[in-house]
C-alpha cells in the first residue's frame, strides 16, 4: 500500500528525508541513499574558494537521479534573512529546482534558528516564487506565522543539529501536530536514533529528515535502512492508533474473578 | 588601464570595462558551475553580460556541496 504525502502538490512516497553531508567516502554516501529510499535529499551550497569537495555532491547528485529523488538544497550558515535570501537565489539556478530548505542561524551554541529573521526570509522567497520549506523551532506562534507566509511546510526541530538527543519537547510537537492538523510538518535535526524517528512518526508527523544519525553511524548503510523502517512503523502505528497511556494498570486476560477459588 | 577587485576575498587587476561573464571566462570557470554574487546580491547566470564591474567590487562564487 502506498502512503505518500504531497509537498506543494508534489506527492512524495517515502516519509525519509536523508541528508548527503559528513559521509565517511562518496561510495558510502551512495549506498545510503539507495538503502534509505528516500525521495527528498538535501544538498547545499558553498564558496568556490574552499576548494574541492572529493566527488562527494557529484556521488550525492548520481545516487538521487538514480532513484528518481529530489534535491532539496538548503541556506545553511545564513545569518540573517538577507543572506538566506541572494543564497537561495543561488541555489535555484544551481540545482535547478525552487525547492529550498531555509535555514538562518540565530546562535552559534545550539544553531537555533533566527525566528525574525527566518519570517522574513520566508515571506520573502514565498514572494520569488520558492517553495518553502522552513527549519523552525517548535515555537506554535511562529509556525502559525510561516504557514501565513505561505510555507509550503513546516520543519521544527527534535533537538539540536547533530546533537542526536532525540525529542527533547515531546509536548510542543503533539501539541504543533494538534493546533495545526492540516499542516504537512516534518521533525527535521537532532534525531539520533531509528526509535526517535519512529517516535515522531507516531506523534502524527508527515515526515522526518536527518542526516549525522546515519553519516556518522558505524555503518552508514545499515543505518539507513534502520531508520527506514523505523519510519515506516512509526507511520503504521500513527495510523493504528497508539492506545493512550494510563497510570493504573489493566488486565489484559479476561477473568470473571479470582482464577481459582480454594476453600 | 585596470581595475582592482576582491574574488572570493582575493585582490584581482581586471581591464576596465570587464563583466562578470568575462571575469568566469578569465578563471576558466564552466558558466553553469558556479552561482555568482556581485557586493552580497546574487546576480543570475543571465544578467552576468551585462553586469560591469567597477573598483572595489566584491565577487564570490558558489558551488554545489554536499548537506544536510
Amino acid at each position: 500500500m502506498t502512503d505518500s504525502f504531497e509537498i506543494a502538490g508534489v506527492p512524495l512516497a517515502s516519509r525519509f528525508l536523508l541528508g548527503s553531508a559528513g559521509y565517511p567516502n562518496p561510495q558510502l554516501l551512495a549506498e545510503a541513499v539507495k538503502a534509505s529510499q528516500t525521495q527528498l535529499l538535501t544538498v547545499g551550497l558553498k564558496r568556490s574558494a574552499q576548494g574541492g569537495d572529493n566527488g562527494f555532491v557529484a556521488m550525492a547528485l548520481a545516487a538521487a537521479r538514480a532513484q528518481g529523488a529530489r534535491l532539496l538544497p538548503n541556506t545553511a550558515g545564513c545569518r540573517s534573512a538577507a543572506e538566506a535570501v541572494q543564497l537561495a537565489c543561488m541555489a535555484r539556478e544551481l540545482y535547478d529546482t525552487a525547492w529550498i530548505k531555509l535555514e538562518v542561524t540565530g546562535d552559534e551554541h545550539t544553531l537555533q534558528p533566527e525566528p525574525f529573521e527566518l519570517l522574513a526570509a520566508a515571506s520573502e522567497l514565498v514572494k520569488l516564487g520558492f517553495t518553502v520549506l522552513p527549519y523552525c523551532t517548535d515555537d506554535l506562534v511562529l509556525c502559525r506565522r510561516l504557514l501565513d507566509a505561505g510555507c509550503a511546510v513546516l520543519m521544527p526541530w527534535g533537538a539540536p543539529i547533530g546533537s542526536g538527543q532525540g525529542l527533547l519537547n515531546p509536548w510542543a510537537l503533539r501539541t504543533l501536530r494538534e493546533r495545526l492538523p492540516e499542516a504537512v510538518l516534518i521533525v527535521d535535526a537532532g534525531l539520533g536514533a531509528p526509535s526517535h524517528a519512529a517516535q515522531a512518526m507516531e506523534l502524527g508527523y508527515d515526515a522526518v529528515l536527518l542526516n549525522s544519525a546515519v553519516a556518522q553511524a558505524r555503518d552508514p548503510v545499515r543505518m539507513a535502512h534502520a531508520f527506514r523502517d523505523a519510519v515506516r512503523a512509526g507511520r503504521q502505528a500513527y495510523l493504528a492508533g497508539v492506545m493512550p497511556a494510563q497510570d493504573f494498570a489493566v488486565p489484559s486476560t479476561p477473568v470473571s474473578g479470582h482464577a481459582f477459588v480454594l476453600s | 588601464m585596470n581595475i582592482q577587485i576582491l574574488i572570493d576575498e582575493q585582490p584581482r587587476e581586471l581591464p576596465a570595462g570587464s563583466n562578470l561573464a568575462e571575469l568566469l571566462a578569465l578563471l576558466q570557470r564552466e558558466p553553469r558551475s558556479v552561482a555568482t554574487a556581485v557586493n552580497g546580491r546574487f546576480v543570475a547566470r543571465e544578467a552576468r553580460p551585462g553586469t560591469m564591474l567597477a573598483e572595489g567590487d566584491q565577487v564570490l562564487l558558489f558551488q554545489p556541496i554536499v548537506g544536510g
